[in-house]
């Protein structure tokens, strides 16, 4: 005799553990099985774009921000890129080394703690996401200390940077590049030799190439899938041409691939942060702009590779003091896009980690 | 008239009652329930802060440390909260199974003390089926623990329900193979017998039936790797979900109860019980229980979590076939070479289990792959 069964219907969030915010998952589950899910954001909407209308364009970086609160500073370059692309400012050269700095060290921050909340799903009770927190924080240290701020940093600025970094910044970062690798090494070693973690990573979630080619993912997700796509390179910005860099790819596309990668851009980042440290040069950090900027008529578009993927920012001017339109093209909302075909036919355990390896920040999500 | 059963009467068991205690058994019972109530209690306080603490120092951090001295009263704080919060019962749910639930979990496993000894002789009773006593009854915990899950009408609740006796019937049958190669090399059923029996701890003997053992034992407690019951990054707490105040406090004592009785039985059966050279006989069985536990810990705030199919691929293609060569050689060294030397078996036992997991390891696959739908 077979027993009668039927799928049920299990609602994943908004207030979960395991959605990194307030993010829900309607999932069909049969049994353990995952048969579909319906993504339902908007939890956190707080039309960070509409509100960007209404400011001047100085008061729009602070709005940036909290789009990726993990990635503060990853969010500032890309605005004040276009700004700069569309009032046409040059910034001064030690500036965009500041700037890269900030991009590269934000990139290992947030990285580590893609890292440690992906081994937090995966369940190991909080031990590697407070190793990971533990760098996080000498990290944000140092943020600190070129300005102030631990968090929501609002540092950039049209032409530069708001503060040169202070003398005693140099050699703290020289100190955490010089012990970076070995701790990333480190946690690499701990997680990647655990047969559990093995088991429940490898093979598991997988994206095809094509498929993330198609619903247009970017960042690490993009490059574990084997796509050899990194803004830095392809569309090189800022000073990124003048640094020794390799982009890490991956074959298979798998959760386990997602992860190899981020370690990878860790270890890359610092080989950056140590040629930025040799090549930066003396000078001014910020270049003269009117403080009511009011850039000519047009339109820019100005994009990074933010630790989660392509952030992009898309500017319309109307020769007034405020942004005629301000659209955004968060990497954690195009990503999402995709989780679908990963975990259909999960169990639900799976499917959690699937998502965890996305590496997602509801402040960019919903906006 | 005559049955078959010519043991079975209500006080068989009590007539191994200990010489030095008082013969009143009625006073003995009385005297024996307190002790061990406040033994438990006091243990699983313990537990509570040793697990804190050690966790804190395995995650770079302090741990509790503000209630008493090194924060010893954390969990005395911790109950009294517990105990203070709103009961709510939800409006669907089935009241009576949701009543009744954490009784169901909690009281086995206080009966379940009755027959182990805290040091010679000193056991509420001496029963000579003891084991399996202990078996029986550790069994019903997850009867708590699924009526809990049905009786709450939550989805989380019942998909952790499902998971527990998924996990209990997997688990249950590895576990009692590693106990009968411990029962063949004693002879008896009954704790103090086994304890008696150990010249040399057993887990130099049977290092295989412990290694089975002690997994078995971390998924009947619904520890990590195997806390699929209540995984928080999936199903939150699992059939908990809906309890609060008392009736989660009661959950919460049925679990730390269970973690302190597995590690009791951990240490009676394989360590070598009460017997310790100098301290006092209570003194060697709680270092003992705490070093078992303390491994407990290190597991869980290192590994991660199974999946479910892993974790019952685990179960039946890794653990049962090591317990059943284990039970196997155990058998054929007791039956062919029972003169054999204790060394000889101590070495040989280790050799085999080295080579066992590291053959199985290899070819063992915890597969698992997804589902097409």
């Amino acid at each position: 005799m077979t027993l009668k069964t039927e799928p049920f219907v299990i609602n994943l969030g908004p207030v979960h553990p395991s959605t990194h915010g307030v993010f829900r998952l309607r999932a069909t589950l049969d049994g353990e099985v995952v048969m579909d899910i319906e993504p339902i954001i908007g939890y956190l909407h707080r039309g960070i774009e509409k509100i960007a209308e209404g400011r001047n364009y100085k008061q729009d970086i602070p709005l940036t921000d909290r789009l990726d609160y993990v990635a503060s500073m990853s969010n500032n370059l890309p605005y004040v890129m276009a700004v700069e692309k569309l009032a046409e400012i040059a910034v001064p050269e030690r500036a965009e080394y500041i700037r890269i700095i900030m991009a590269e060290m934000q990139r290992i921050a947030s990285h580590l703690l893609a890292v440690g909340s992906l081994a937090n799903d995966l369940g190991t009770f909080f031990t590697p996401f407070q190793y990971m927190f533990r760098e996080r924080e000498k990290i944000v240290d140092l943020f600190e200390m070129v300005c102030g701020q631990r968090l929501l940093y609002n540092y950039m600025r049209f032409g530069g940077v708001s503060h040169d970094i202070p003398d005693e910044f140099i050699p703290a970062l020289c100190k955490l590049v010089s012990t970076m690798p070995g701790f990333i090494d480190e946690y690499d070693q701990l997680l990647a030799e655990n047969e559990i973690l093995l088991a429940r990573l490898k093979g598991v979630g997988i994206l095809p190439k094509e498929l993330a080619i198609n619903s247009s993912v970017s960042g690490p997700m993009l490059r574990a899938s084997g796509v050899e796509w990194d803004i830095r390179k392809v569309d090189s910005y800022s000073v990124y041409d003048r640094f020794n860099f390799d982009i890490p790819t991956e074959v298979i596309g798998d959760c386990y691939d997602r992860y190899r990668v981020r370690i990878q851009e860790m270890r890359q980042s610092v080989r950056i942060l140590e040629q930025a440290i040799e090549q930066l040069p003396p000078g001014e950090v910020l270049a003269k702009v009117s403080p009511r900027l009011k850039p000519p008529v047009g339109e820019a578009y100005a994009h990074i590779e933010a630790p989660k993927g392509e952030l992009g920012f898309y500017l319309v001017s109307d020769n007034s003091e405020k942004p005629y339109r301000l659209h955004i093209r968060a990497p954690s909302l195009i990503n999402l896009t995709a989780l679908r075909e990963m975990v259909i036919g999960w169990k639900l355990a799976d499917a959690i980690v699937i998502f965890g390896s996305i590496d997602i920040c509801l402040g960019e999500v919903d906006r | 008239m005559q049955t078959s059963v010519t043991s079975f009467n209500p006080t068989f068991a009590f007539n191994t009652l200990p010489p030095d205690w008082p013969g009143n058994f009625w006073l003995h019972w009385l005297v024996f329930t307190i002790i061990l109530i406040a033994f438990i209690i006091v243990s699983v306080i313990m537990f509570i802060w040793f697990e804190r603490r050690l966790i804190g120092r395995f995650q770079i951090r302090l741990g509790p440390n503000r209630v008493g001295p090194f924060g010893l009263f954390q969990a005395i704080a911790d109950v009294i909260k517990i105990l203070t919060k709103e009961d709510i019962v939800p409006q669907k749910a089935d009241k009576v199974v949701f009543w009744l639930a954490p009784l169901v979990a909690l009281v086995p496993v206080l009966m379940v003390f009755a027959v182990v000894p805290l040091q010679s002789g000193a056991m509420l009773v001496d029963l000579n089926i003891g084991i399996l006593y202990v078996v029986a009854l550790s069994s019903i915990v997850s009867i708590g623990i699924f009526m809990a899950g049905w009786g709450s009408n939550n989805k989380y609740s019942i998909i952790g329900a499902m998971r527990d006796v998924a996990q209990l019937i997997s688990y249950e049958i590895p576990l009692v193979l590693s106990i009968v190669g411990v029962v063949l090399l004693t002879g008896s059923l009954s704790l103090t017998e086994i304890v008696g029996a150990q010249n040399i701890p057993f887990i130099l003997l049977q290092p295989i039936g412990f290694f089975v053992f002690f997994i078995g034992s971390l998924a009947e407690i619904n520890r990590c790797p195997f806390d699929l019951v209540e995984a928080e990054s999936e199903i939150i707490a699992g059939y908990n979900i809906e309890f609060s105040g008392s009736k989660f406090a009661t959950f919460f004592l049925a679990e730390y109860s269970e973690a302190v009785l597995l590690s009791a039985l951990t240490a009676t059966l394989f360590l070598g019980g009460w017997s310790g050279p100098l301290l006092p006989p209570i003194l060697w069985l709680l270092i003992k229980m705490f070093a078992v536990f303390a491994i407990i810990i290190w597991i869980r705030s290192t590994l991660p979590r199974f999946r479910i199919d892993q974790m019952m691929a685990f179960a039946w293609k890794f653990l049962l076939p090591l317990a059943l060569i284990n039970l196997l050689l155990t058998s054929l060294q007791i039956v062919f070479w029972p003169e054999a030397s204790s060394w000889i078996i101590v070495l040989l036992s280790f050799a085999i289990l080295v080579a066992l997991i590291l053959v199985w390891s290899k070819s063992f696959k915890p597969g698992g792959n997804k589902v097409g739908i």
